[in-house]
């Protein structure tokens, strides 16, 4: 079996006409937390899509753990144990955060078409839902429904349910887009935190979060590979620092 | 008890004490009829409030629910019990069908992929074929007897029947959002591309609620043939899937008693009111209208907020 985890070749997605994603090749190597970085319109959510095949790529092949994933749907990627999160805070909004997480737990376990029976079934998986929520920082906000939690929170809550399902590899959209400096920090703690063990591939805009965590980035410009590397090589390739800084940009 | 909160308990209580106190003081076959469509929507609320699917179809099952349970009575002489199961079984068969078509789009695709599939069973229902009567529907529908031994002649024996129908329906449809499956079915509401991508299969999801509500649709059919002893063009028209959203709707969507608060006083117009003759359906329209711009949350929605309940 190969070292990577997740391999794409040649993704490419058009949307009538207009190239947003172009013969991207991706290997995400196991155990590492892979950035995609890129100026605005670089086609970093379109390529999160197509991996998790929320969207259908136009060209190209995808392979998780070896196996061919190119035709499957989304929520068979999730089951495989490659699990996403959104860009914009993706959480049940009118359920509380141990409802959002158990909601996670109960998918992994079986037994969800069971309309005959009482909630209470779900009760045996509050110990381990509690237990991430502490992971995450939340244990206090258990009973709060998820619209009522701070955007950071809201994120943090997130990652925990994104946690129940023990992925093997998880996709972060921009984990911290929007967010103070103190809840960045500890989004970045949480992340360093989970990482054992995992693997992660993040978009990510804020470039200190970038240089900090990630063993490997890929830059993408116009729905290219623009470049690939750690991130002292990739801050110093030119074209990197032109594209995705703009020409007169000094402190990188 | 049974997942309700404590206003929902009281308000079971209340409820179950008023419709076994109101055939003594109202008309039966009001009351009867109010429960049959009660049930109607409380399966059009299950798709409507609790998985956010709107569909213009569901007298397609009422109506066919009717033509089977009447026929399963008159022509083959079976109880009146197992007419109304056939009714509902009817319903849900339909049900799987048109499901499966119409999950595949969303939003107004959803709600015009239902309209047109409900436009066949209407086209089915039109022709005279001696199965539903085409333009006379199908007449005289007796009652019965209950299996087999009490006849359901005399009004209160069938209201019995229609009660204990109805709460049955009532408690399943509460135990269906407060299952493990209802948790998911709310998640989807809230938040479908998270609920896929933490790997369920939310088609079938919105498979399964789409044939309950078929099912209860077919029952309530039946039921309703059985109490007024007809089946006719209208019950499987679209005016009768436009009564049910407006009856969810007036109720209040998503809440337990407003398919049976937004029933009561939509059929009530229509008995009460009926003296204004076709301004009937012009006074349905302003409270449609009054409705959707002032209240949105709906009768028992709007009461529930101003007491911080969940009703």
């Amino acid at each position: 079996m190969s070292d990577y985890v997740l391999e794409a070749q040649g993704l490419s997605k058009g949307f009538r006409g207009f190239m947003a994603v172009q013969g991207v090749d991706l290997n995400v190597e196991n155990g590492s937390i892979h950035a995609l970085i890129g100026p605005n319109g670089a086609g970093k959510t379109t390529c999160f899509n197509l991996l998790t095949k929320f969207l259908q790529p136009s060209a190209g092949r995808i392979a998780f753990e070896g196996q061919d994933i190119t035709q499957l749907s989304p929520a068979g990627v999730a089951r495989r144990g490659m699990v996403r999160s959104f860009q914009i805070s993706a959480v049940f909004g009118h359920m509380t955060a141990l409802e959002n997480v158990r909601i996670a737990l109960a998918r992994a376990r079986g037994g969800n078409f069971d309309f005959w029976r009482g909630e209470r079934v779900l009760i045996r998986f509050n110990d381990r839902a509690l237990a991430l929520l502490d992971d995450v920082g939340l244990s206090d906000s258990a009973g709060v429904p998820a619209v009522a939690l701070s955007y950071g929170r809201k994120r943090a809550l997130e990652i925990a349910t994104t946690l129940a399902l023990e992925p093997r590899l998880m996709l972060l959209d921009e984990p911290t887009a929007g967010m103070t400096e103190a809840d960045v920090g500890r989004i970045v703690a949480l992340i360093r935190k989970i990482r054992a063990g995992r693997t992660i591939l993040m978009v990510e805009h804020n470039l200190s979060v970038v240089s900090g965590l990630s063993d490997r980035i890929t830059v993408l410009a116009r729905g290219r590979v623009l470049a690939e590397g750690d991130y002292a090589s990739v801050s110093a390739n030119e074209a990197v620092v032109t594209a995705y800084l703009g020409t007169d940009h000094q402190d990188v | 008890m049974l997942g309700f909160t404590r206003a929902q308990s009281a308000g079971f209580v209340l409820m179950v004490a008023i419709l076994l106190a109101a055939p003594f003081v109202a008309y039966p076959i009001f009351l009867m009829q109010v429960m049959c469509y009660a049930l109607f929507a409380m399966g059009a609320n299950l798709l409507m409030g609790y998985i956010g699917l709107l569909s213009l179809g569901q007298a397609a099952f009422f109506g066919m629910g009717g033509y089977v349970g009447g026929y399963a009575v008159q022509s083959l002489h079976l109880t009146p019990e197992l007419g109304v199961v056939l009714g509902g079984l009817t319903g849900a068969a339909i049900g799987v069908v048109f499901g499966w078509l119409a999950i595949r789009r969303q939003t107004i695709y959803f709600a015009m992929i239902t309209l047109a599939l409900a436009q066949f069973v209407n086209f089915f229902a039109v022709q005279d074929t001696g199965f539903t009567g085409g333009e006379n529907g199908m007449q005289n529908i007796p009652r019965g007897k209950l299996f087999g031994m009490v006849a359901l002649g005399p009004d209160l024996h069938l209201y019995a029947f229609t009660l204990v129908i109805f709460l049955a329906g009532f408690l399943f449809a509460h135990r269906v959002i407060h299952s493990p499956f209802g948790q998911v079915v709310k998640a989807i509401r809230e938040n479908e591309s998270r609920a896929i991508s933490l790997g369920y299969k939310v088609d079938q999801y919105k498979w399964i609620i789409f044939i309950i509500a078929a099912f209860l649709a077919g029952i309530a059919g039946a039921l309703n043939a059985l109490v007024t002893k007809i089946v006719t063009l209208t019950d499987v028209g679209n005016v009768t899937s436009a009564i049910v959203v407006l009856m969810v709707l007036v109720g209040g969507i998503g809440t337990v008693f407003g398919p049976l608060i937004g029933a009561a006083i939509v059929i009530a117009m229509q008995y009460y009111l009926a003296s204004f003759s076709d301004w009937v359906t012009v006074i349905q329209g302003v409270i449609f209208i009054a409705c959707v711009l002032l209240f949105r949350r709906g009768v028992v929605g709007e009461f529930a907020a101003k007491l911080k309940l969940s009703l």
